[in-house]
């Protein structure tokens, strides 16, 4: 999301690390650039300007000038700025010493409120908690039943009386209370935040429930005007964090940025998906990295650690170090990989690879073909695909919808990968089958 | 009705004030011109989503004009920057087509998650409906929870018809529907609901493909218009979204949503002087009459002319 920007800074610093020696006038030149970027990643004005100042003062009063790389330099000095400006730690969501734990959502209209409360409930029920939805948007057409729909897709209770939205959210707290319920999500409805009669609505609700997180839900894509949001509704209803949504996109999110320091609430989760599981906590080092052009291994990591199965992983491990590694056991490693969300999504985060892959289309369509055509082997084949003659070809290509030529090429490739594998076989087998082998038609 | 300009302004003025300064509060009248007041001028203009790139260029001409002797005060200033955005603005416009269209007229809403389609649907419903037109509408959102219904409502409120299947049904299959339906009907207008979806998911661009491919198929020259919804308070990233949809599936127009909040809505300034698609509708409210057609020159006049005096 944030690859454009750091495809800037990296050109700016290439520059910075083609001069010779530095000097305050290309120092300030290059800053000039990073400011343009930022502007057009949306942070805002005020922000940005700040910002380069405050890199032009530790840039040019350390001994930059005379350090071997001062390129280098002043790339950590920027990646530390921005590490800096974004909140410099991971930000828990609070938990209340008396259960329930009630958050309150709120934001502008079309921000994502209702469906970060699904993925949070979802979030805390895999975390073995009891939580309650509570739908407290009365004014949008078919909220309430979006929610309840929401809900019942992923068996969390949500709770709605036909009342005001303070005495919805007041009745629900009782309800969480009696019933044991751990933590409470109010989804209320979007407003302005110049609505004044439905920001005092806002702090009605607070004022009933007093809830322990406050958490007003932008949408990455947010311009300059997010600092006007975020100001307003930190001031009236005193917020406790932000939850940045649709951060799968593109945009550069300069946003995130621009709250942060106007209001100086941490970013506390992150939606990356349509799916109710893509939730992320917002991880300040890792987004400046990825400002910066460094990628986002460890997320890669993680996600990896957290939908493959383990045993699975071994058992094709054990297998490629025998050599007995079928187009079956490639099938499986597929389906583990598919588990762990688009591909594009992946690749980004891994780093230098977002640059160049650009232009290139790379969402997954490859290996959906691949994936039709093993659909339509039969076991058999799939453990022994040499006995594919012309006429079994013809039949899969049929089945798959695809053509006979895809069918050939993945075969070739395979038995390629089954020969590299055999030169291969006890070298770093197990970084190998942690990974796909570059597979595709 | 709520479409008169007057009304726009009003809405737009009422909240333009309220937190930013306008460019009123730099440009005092009789105030002379120099490099200072230029930069506060960018400060405004990227701070109302120009975008640095456009106002780099605005910024340009006033100060060559500026340069070469042909303005001198601020309030020559304010005349050519609203001049040139309103000449921005309008070299964006297409010609339109004036090929007569068989009935019913297609046409097909677009946008990223919570930029606004349904509502805008509605909106532009009801805004046919005055001007005489029956509508029918198609709930081509079978994706998100709910959307539906809430299609569904506005329907009712409006009172247009809507022809809708189940959620997760095929939406392709739902604007076939739609189409035969009206054109038995004899309804004049089909407007088009689809889920809201990131331009980057190249999947569910697929889609939009396919819904288009569809309605072609069920009526010839169908969609006839294809407007992309954005969101009034979105950044840069707008100019991306249009890039994307409009490869994909060819845009017509915008319909620019939320101009009631604080938002300037000045992306589309800078889309304007990178791609030929007009901004069509302007919606600033949550009432079905909260809408109108865009103006360039009373947009340029609500988003420049805030009054100093609150």
């Amino acid at each position: 999301m944030f690859d454009e920007l750091s495809e800037k800074l990296e050109r700016v610093f290439k520059t910075l690390r083609g001069a010779g020696k530095l000097t305050e006038q290309n120092i300030r030149d290059s800053l000039r650039e990073v400011r343009r970027t930022l502007l057009e990643a949306d942070v805002n004005y005020k922000v940005a300007k700040d910002f380069i100042q405050s890199i032009e003062t530790k840039a040019i009063g350390q001994n930059t000038l005379r350090s071997i790389n001062p390129g280098q330099q002043v790339i950590k000095i920027v990646h530390q700025e921005l590490i800096t400006l974004l909140g410099g730690q991971v930000a828990e969501l609070e938990i209340s010493p008396m259960p329930p734990t009630i958050i309150m959502l709120c934001g502008l209209q079309g921000s994502g409120k209702t469906t970060l409360a699904a993925k949070l409930a979802l979030h805390y029920r895999r975390n073995g908690k009891n939580p309650l939805l509570v739908a407290a948007d009365i004014y949008r057409p078919a909220a309430i039943q979006q929610l309840k729909t929401l809900g019942k897709g992923l068996n969390i209770e949500v709770f709605y009386k036909d009342d005001k939205p303070v005495g919805i959210c007041r009745a629900a707290s009782a309800e969480a209370i009696n019933r044991g319920y751990t933590h409470v999500l109010f989804d209320t409805a979007g407003r302005l935040h110049i609505d004044d009669q439905l920001m005092q609505e806002l702090a009605d609700i607070k004022k009933a429930t007093s809830p322990i997180e406050i958490l007003l839900v932008a949408d990455t894509m947010t311009g300059q005007d997010a600092v006007n949001i975020a100001s307003e509704f930190d001031r009236r209803l005193g917020i406790t964090g932000v939850a940045l949504t649709k951060l799968d996109g593109d945009a550069r999110g300069g946003a995130a940025l621009s709250i942060r320091a106007v209001v100086g609430k941490p970013i506390k989760v992150v939606g990356v998906g349509e799916k109710l599981d893509a939730l992320e906590k917002f991880y300040p080092d890792r987004m400046a990295s990825r400002i910066l052009g460094m990628g986002d291994i460890v997320s890669l990591v993680e996600k990896a650690q957290q939908t493959v199965d383990l045993k699975e992983a071994a058992r094709l491990t054990e297998k490629l170090q025998k050599e007995s590694f079928t187009l079956e056991d490639f099938y499986s490693q597929l389906q583990q990989l598919k588990k762990m969300g688009p591909l594009e999504s992946l690749l980004e985060m891994i780093p230098g690879i977002g640059k160049s892959l650009k232009g290139i289309n790379m969402d997954g369509n490859e290996l959906v073909k691949v994936e039709a055509i093993l659909n339509s082997m039969t076991v058999e084949e799939k453990r022994e695909p040499h006995i594919l003659n012309g006429s079994r070809r013809h039949r899969v290509a049929r089945g798959s919808g695809t053509s006979i030529q895809d069918v050939n090429s993945l075969l070739k490739q395979f038995s390629q990968m089954q020969k590299m594998l055999k030169k291969f076989t006890g070298k770093n087998m197990k970084a190998f089958a942690g990974g796909l082998p570059k597979f595709g038609l | 009705m709520g479409f008169s300009i007057k009304s726009l302004r009003e809405k737009l003025s009422k909240t333009t004030n309220k937190i930013s300064a306008g460019i009123r509060s730099i440009l005092p009248k009789g105030k002379k011109i120099d490099d200072a007041l230029l930069d506060e001028l960018e400060e405004v203009l990227i701070s109302a989503d120009i975008g640095p790139e456009a106002t780099m260029r605005i910024i340009d001409q006033a100060r060559n004009q500026y340069h070469g002797g042909k303005i001198t005060d601020s309030e020559q200033l304010e005349e050519l920057i609203k001049t040139t955005s309103v000449e921005i603005l309008k070299g964006a416009d297409s010609h339109p087509n004036l090929e007569t269209i068989t009935k019913p007229e297609v046409i097909m809403i677009v946008g990223v998650n919570g930029a606004g389609k349904t509502t805008t649907i509605a909106k532009l419903a009801r805004y046919y409906r005055s001007n005489g037109k029956t509508v029918l509408l198609a709930a081509g959102d079978t994706f998100r929870a709910a959307a539906i219904e809430q299609l569904g409502i506005w329907a009712d409120r409006v009172g247009v018809d809507i022809v809708k299947h189940g959620q997760d049904s095929d939406p392709a299959a739902v604007v076939f529907d739609a189409i035969n339906a009206a054109r038995s009907r004899g309804k004049d207008v089909v407007i088009i609901d689809t889920a809201g979806r990131l331009h980057t998911k190249s999947n569910l661009m697929e889609e939009l493909k396919k819904i288009r491919r569809v309605a072609a198929k069920a009526h010839s020259g169908a969609p006839h218009q294809t407007y992309l919804i954005i969101d009034g308070t979105t950044g840069q990233n707008g100019l991306k979204q249009i890039k994307l949809f409009d490869q994909a599936i060819g845009l017509t127009g915008l319909i620019l949503t939320k101009m009631d909040g604080t938002a300037k809505g000045g992306v589309v300034l800078a889309a304007a002087t990178q791609f030929k698609i007009p901004v069509r509708y302007i919606g600033f409210g949550e009432t079905a009459d909260d809408f109108d057609s865009f103006d360039p020159q009373s947009f340029v006049a609500a988003i420049f002319d805030s009054k100093s005096d609150d």
